[in-house]
């Protein structure tokens, strides 16, 4: 089982992430959950998205986890949420920032034992130089790719597009170039 | 004829999508709805398929949910194959007309996705609004996660139509967990799940002019309660049509239900009895406390709540190894015992062995049920196995803060 907890706000997409990720993963075969934690929650709301995978069908309906994996979006949020919140001694963390890993973890005490299991990338760069606007969700699964090495890139890319299909085609185009750029660039 | 809709043999659905995709499939002729969160995606997909050509159907926009429950009668009693969604507060306001649906004997499925009843004000999942309709007259069918909310509706048209049934049926699923949990769902190709249905048959349709008839006719102390004792019939009655339905279900898809589901019941010495998502939840825990301690646990899981299984939660629960019966009420139970407690003890107090019956309130507005505190109270059980007698008090609360609250003790031991 992998399990892996979104940090984002209200309107950045990360149901829609955690929905493609589960999609992609569902079509080699696997099990998956995606869903998210918000309720009535508005627009710029903090609020977590979740997602599990496994070989056998997932039974378990508990919202609390203990992430294999976080992702956090919003790069606030890594100041403000309890992002270290159950974690493992192998959880790792996917984290949006324009700072250095250095100065990132500098600023946020409870990721100063955790250098070694951090990774950052620019997601929010990453998607207004491509998609044009600051919509983090899809990139981030481009550093899980690298991260995680879940999947190679060129499957994930291609699948990923059978699940934007409904968008416009400079759409798909400007999300697969999001994704292959925070592969490339997360640290 | 309308548009076929390309369907992956396996697609990422959440239950109120899969829903949806159920009512599609079954072509419904008239959806009349008031949106309410969590259901709201149901009713909005089906307005999709008409607008976009999936469905050879009509999407009726009222102004609230009673309007959309009679709405919903005047189809069905017109001759068509009706259904909707509400939640909640909408199904407190529809609970008026649930009962006139179902002495008119229509059989309209209602997707209900569980939510909790306000004050406070809560759109999170728990039982509540379930509950309501108990005494409705309705068959309720309760899915326990996405792929159950995309196969009950297609059971339930089938179950409610069949001619002798004739009963509007409810298909719950819980708010949040299950209609906004996206999970593997395996869908049928739009004709074969159809096919299952079968096309709809009209019984005195107010549109046959040529045999006109009345529906919801007014009846006094003369006949008013051979006519309610006939509709108890008929749900009591429809058990072996459900259980038939069900069966053709499987050979059709492998996917089995039963009325009853139960889990490592053979041998179990404690057992479990809840609702909902909760199950899939509880039969983890159990599956976890076998490997870990040995301890015997099993799972009973009402699929049907109307007509209520008397018959085979008894069977469930007649084992001569079975000892303490927990029964989880995922609804505020308002001054009384778990209403779940209450239908399963009746049915556990005509078993030879008579287990020991305690009731758990939880999960109220959509607080999270643990694997850990399932297996919590498993062990508790195994406590009052142990002392032969209830060691706490009958009722008590899970997952509360505060101070801990409980209510009664057993006379017995």
């Amino acid at each position: 089982m992998v399990e892996i907890r979104w940090h984002s706000r209200a309107g950045q997409g990360a149901v829609t992430g955690a929905k493609g990720l589960g999609s992609v993963v569902a079509t080699t075969g696997k099990q998956v959950q995606a869903y998210a934690l918000y309720g009535s929650a508005k627009r710029g709301a903090a609020m977590n998205a979740y997602n599990r995978i496994d070989d056998e069908p997932i039974v378990n309906q508990e919202t609390k986890m203990f992430p294999d994996y976080v992702f956090v979006i919003d790069p606030a949020l890594a100041f403000t949420d309890d992002i270290t919140k159950n974690d493992k001694p192998d959880t790792q963390y996917i984290i949006t920032t324009h700072l250095s890993k250095d100065e990132l973890i500098a600023k946020i005490p409870a990721l100063q034992d955790k250098a070694e299991r951090t990774y950052v990338v620019d997601c929010m760069q990453i998607s207004l130089d491509t998609i044009g606007r600051a919509m983090p969700n899809t990139p981030v699964l481009g550093a899980f790719m690298k991260v995680s090495k879940l999947y190679e890139l060129d499957f994930f890319l291609d699948n990923m597009k059978k699940v934007l299909s409904k968008f416009p085609q400079k759409i798909i185009d400007a999300n697969m170039e999001a994704i292959t750029r925070a592969y490339n660039e997360v640290k | 004829m309308a548009n076929e809709y390309e369907l992956n043999d396996v697609e990422v659905w959440d239950g109120n999508f899969a829903a949806s995709q159920a009512l599609r499939q079954a072509q419904v002729d008239v959806v009349a709805a008031y949106p309410i969160t969590p259901s709201t995606p149901i009713v909005e997909g089906y307005g999709g398929y008409v607008a976009n050509g999936y469905v050879d159907g009509e999407f009726v926009m009222v102004e609230s949910e009673h309007a959309a429950m009679s709405g919903c009668i005047g189809a069905s009693a017109a001759g068509g194959r009706v259904a909707t969604a509400t939640s909640s507060q909408g199904f407190a306001l529809m609970a008026e007309v649930l009962y006139q649906a179902s002495g008119m004997r229509l059989p309209i499925v209602l997707t209900v996705v569980n939510r909790a009843l306000a004050s406070p004000l809560n759109v999170r999942g728990d039982h509540s609004d379930m509950y309501l309709g108990r005494d409705s007259g309705w068959i309720q069918i309760d899915a326990f996660n996405a792929q159950e909310a995309y196969d009950l509706p297609l059971c339930a048209f089938k179950i409610g139509e069949h001619l002798d049934v004739r009963l509007p049926v409810m298909v719950h699923q819980d708010g949040f967990t299950t209609s906004h949990k996206a999970q593997n769902v395996y869908p049928m190709k739009d004709q074969i799940a159809y096919n299952f249905i079968g096309k709809f048959v009209p019984v005195d349709e107010m549109l046959d002019f040529t045999r006109p008839v009345t529906h919801g006719a007014q009846t006094e102390e003369d006949w008013h309660y051979e006519h309610k004792a006939k509709q108890h019939k008929a749900l009591m009655d429809s058990r072996t049509v459900i259980d038939d339905v069900f069966a053709k279900f499987k050979e059709l898809t492998g996917r089995e239900y039963k009325r009853v589901e139960t889990y490592m019941m053979e041998d179990a010495e404690v057992a479990l009895v809840l609702l909902g998502s909760s199950v899939e939840t509880a039969v983890l825990a159990a599956k976890q406390l076998r490997d870990e301690e040995g301890i015997k646990v099993g799972i009973v899981a009402p699929r049907c709540l109307r007509p209520f299984p008397y018959d085979l939660i008894r069977d469930a629960l007649d084992t001569t190894s079975l000892k303490a019966v927990c029964c989880l009420d995922k609804s505020a139970p308002g001054g009384a015992m778990g209403a779940l407690f209450n239908e399963v003890s009746a049915a556990a107090y005509t078993t030879k062995a008579r287990p020991l019956m305690s009731n758990y309130i939880y999960g109220l507005g959509g607080r999270d049920f643990a694997v850990d505190e399932a297996k919590r109270i498993m062990k508790e059980q195994v406590a009052h196995a142990n002392a032969g007698h209830i060691t706490t008090d009958i009722q008590q609360f899970s997952g509360l803060r505060g101070p801990k609250l409980g209510f009664f003790q057993t006379r017995r031991g």
